[in-house]
């Protein structure tokens, strides 16, 4: 009896080796519920539009919801490691989510394709690439239209996370640089019923023009808050805002804002001459005929981004191993550093041994709301 | 800062804090009828706005749907239970049907009328029924049974409860938030100051609300029997109140108050599926101001953490939340220091 239950034993151990070794596994983090999830189940959205193989290797896709959590991602992402025996992490969506994750990928040596433009500290993202732009390269757009505006002085009002955070610092930096000055820095979260003591106070240090750094349809409160209190100068959101949500919930309020964005979202309105406008247009026509016109977003560009650096990587790495095995997984990483420029829906990136950012500055495309629909500007 | 400054704030603040004194009230109200510590008190107020929110779009909201489900689940219960003391069917039956029977009407309204695009006031009216409705037949699932369970054993249930109406809020309404149009759009312009129409509107509502709630425990019949239970539910048993009708009529008030003041702050923010549980966390810290027994303490706490919260904003707007939390703390050694406080089952 003992006999045939370890035998039982040994032939599912094997099943489960068997099948592990012959597929292509990718553990998917996302917030599929909490604060992020206006984030996190958009990509969760595209993720079930992705192809079934890649390289002729079969996919098999675990999406597990972290809840914005970061003490859950951390517990999905070492049960990725450890029980599923991933070959690349993909996510966490929300900034506070995907660090921790980095860190397990880091320390277990699989690679992780971050959805959030995670900020890292030096030598600790070996493992990490990043899908998004990262918030640098997001306001070297914003800034050049800024310069262009003859703004000189800006008022900050940003969420109290990460997010907020390392949009304050690269924002200021990329702005010194240019001679604008961020004059006044105020906080709020996205649940607050109210931002009028911020937007008092931001209105009366008088900046030529106000950032917010939001995300969604959260971005709209603190804009109309500011309008509410009669100021007349240039209001910016920053690319976690560039959803229809701004304009659902913002309505008349929000017309006249600056949006940066990656490319993928105005797809149409994109130049022929602009290198992701084929792939954006694939990515836009893909998404809404599944979900709806209008649909589209950033973050499901990402997920859809992210198959396509597979698709390239992926046979440069099958040279050296199988997949499953931590060789295929060092060989993997070793190609998303080696494959050269890549041609996303969200501009051209190109990651390097010392670069895990990849896109280049002229990725950010500033967009402005007229008549509740974007304007390239 | 000057005197336009301070009078904007303290606007701003009394705003909010008429909201969180609401919610204080209900949560005292709660409390002190079935020693429950209501913590999805909030979620009636994002369950309110976002109902009317869905409403405004001519869908049916979800909400209607687990209304129903939630109504059959209580009615089997009520047959099951009055079954298992009578072995009487027809009994049994028609206390099964009684339990169905609002639930049912509001929600066929809600659906007929959802397609129809009525006006704003009939979608209000239409909203409160429904969450209303959810009241006493959360009390019925969640708590009856426990009555007579020890407070903690109520306050795990309260968190179960809270996590499960935020999950099921994600499920219905999404994950992004929806802002309701305005019920009066005017606006007051008193020098620097300007007076929103939905301001006075909320200041108004909660006024009016606090007023009748005093008068209803003062002077009706039925108010002083909630009071009785308050004091003394085994008291009030053996006086014929029954203490499962005085809990779900405390569940229906208190998710009457919290649908109200999702109406009344939906216009002014964005709500989001998640956003009642701060809302009503403000409204438990001016609970504990007022000792989790008295309304009018309660009241002045909810303003004055209204006005700390504006204030906190203006000055540090990145500690916000935690100047209003950290308050609660030297109330409590306050209140535990200079209390005499008395518990009675």
């Amino acid at each position: 009896m003992k006999f045939t239950k370890t035998l039982i034993t040994a032939a599912a151990a094997l099943a489960i080796c068997g099948t592990a070794l012959a597929d292509i596994t990718i553990g998917v983090v996302a917030p599929l519920t909490g604060p992020a999830s206006g984030l996190g189940i958009p990509t969760g959205n595209q993720v079930k539009l992705w192809p079934t193989s890649i390289a002729g290797e079969k996919l098999k896709v675990i999406v597990l919801d972290d809840a914005t959590d970061p003490t859950n991602g951390t517990k999905i992402a070492k049960r990725f490691v450890t029980e599923d025996k991933v070959d690349v992490i993909m996510g966490s969506v929300a900034t506070p989510v995907a660090i921790p994750v980095a860190a397990v990928a880091e320390e277990s040596g699989t690679p992780q394709l971050s959805w959030s433009p995670a900020v890292l500290p030096p030598g600790k993202d070996k493992w990490t690439f990043r899908m998004p732009q990262s918030n640098a390269v997001m306001a070297h757009a914003m800034v050049g239209l800024m310069k262009k505006q003859g703004i000189k002085t800006v008022g900050f009002l940003g969420y109290t996370d990460a997010y907020g955070e390392s949009w304050l610092k690269d924002f200021t930096a990329e702005a010194e640089k240019n001679g604008i000055k961020v004059i006044a820095t105020e906080r709020f979260a996205r649940s607050d019923t109210s931002v009028t003591a911020q937007a008092l106070k931001l209105t009366s240090a008088n900046p030529d023009a106000m950032l917010i750094v939001a995300s969604g349809s959260g971005a709209a409160m603190p804009h109309m808050a500011i309008v509410d209190r009669g100021y007349k100068g240039k209001i910016y959101q920053t690319h976690a805002a560039a959803s229809r949500d701004l304009m659902r919930v913002g309505g008349k309020a929000v017309e006249g804002a600056f949006v940066v964005s990656g490319p993928a979202v105005i797809a149409e309105q994109l130049p022929d001459s602009h290198p992701s406008k084929k792939v954006a247009t694939e990515f836009v026509v893909q998404y809404e005929k599944a979900y709806g016109p209008g649909s589209r977003n950033q973050f499901a560009g990402h997920a859809y981004d992210s198959i396509l650096v597979l698709e390239k990587a992926v046979p440069i790495a099958l040279k050296k191993a199988k997949p499953g095995t931590p060789e295929f997984r060092a060989a993997l990483r070793d190609a998303f550093e080696t494959m050269g420029r890549t041609t996303l829906s969200h501009g051209v990136l190109n990651w390097t041994k010392d670069d895990h950012w990849g896109y280049t500055n002229e990725t950010g495309v500033m967009l402005k709301v007229v008549n509740g629909d974007w304007k390239v500007e | 800062m000057d005197l336009s400054i301070v009078s904007i704030l303290m606007l701003d603040g009394l705003t909010n804090g008429a909201v969180y004194a609401l919610l204080g009230l209900a949560t005292v109200l709660v409390f002190t009828v079935t020693r429950v510590i209501f913590i999805p008190q909030g979620e009636f107020v994002a369950y309110g706005a976002l109902t009317l929110a869905i409403f405004q779009t001519g869908k049916v909201p979800g909400t209607v749907w687990l209304l129903l489900l939630m109504a059959v689940l209580a009615a089997v219960m009520d047959v099951r239970l009055t079954w298992q003391h009578t072995r009487n069917a027809p009994k049994a039956l028609k206390a099964g049907a009684l339990t169905l029977l609002v639930p049912a009407v509001v929600s066929a309204i809600s659906i007929w009328a959802a397609p129809r695009q009525f006006s704003m006031l009939v979608q209000a009216l239409l909203t409160v029924g429904v969450v209303t409705s959810f009241g006493p037949l959360v009390y019925r699932l969640a708590y009856q049974s426990l009555a007579d369970a020890s407070s903690l054993t109520l306050l795990i249930v309260s968190v179960g409860v809270h996590f499960a109406m935020t999950g099921l809020g994600l499920l219905f309404f999404g994950a992004e938030g929806f802002r309701n149009p305005s019920f009066w759009d005017a606006r007051f312009n008193l020098g620097p100051l300007a007076l929103t129409g939905q301001a006075i509107i909320i200041i108004g509502v909660s006024l009016a609300l606090i007023v009748l709630l005093w008068q209803f425990f003062e002077h009706t019949l039925y108010g002083k029997a909630l009071r009785a239970t308050a004091v003394n539910r085994l008291g009030a048993r053996l006086m014929g109140i029954s203490s499962h009708a005085a809990g779900q009529a405390t569940f229906a008030m208190a998710a009457l108050i919290g649908a109200l003041s999702g109406l009344l702050i939906g216009p002014t923010t964005t709500v989001f599926y998640d956003s009642g549980f701060l809302i009503g966390l403000k409204g438990f810290v001016a609970a504990v101001i007022g000792g989790l027994h008295s309304y009018p303490v309660a009241a002045v706490g909810a303003l004055f953490v209204g006005l700390v919260e504006a204030f906190g904003s203006f000055w540090a707007s990145a500690f916000k939340e935690v100047i209003v939390f950290t308050l609660i703390l030297p109330i409590l050694v306050w209140r535990s220091v200079a209390g005499g406080h008395s518990e009675e089952h």
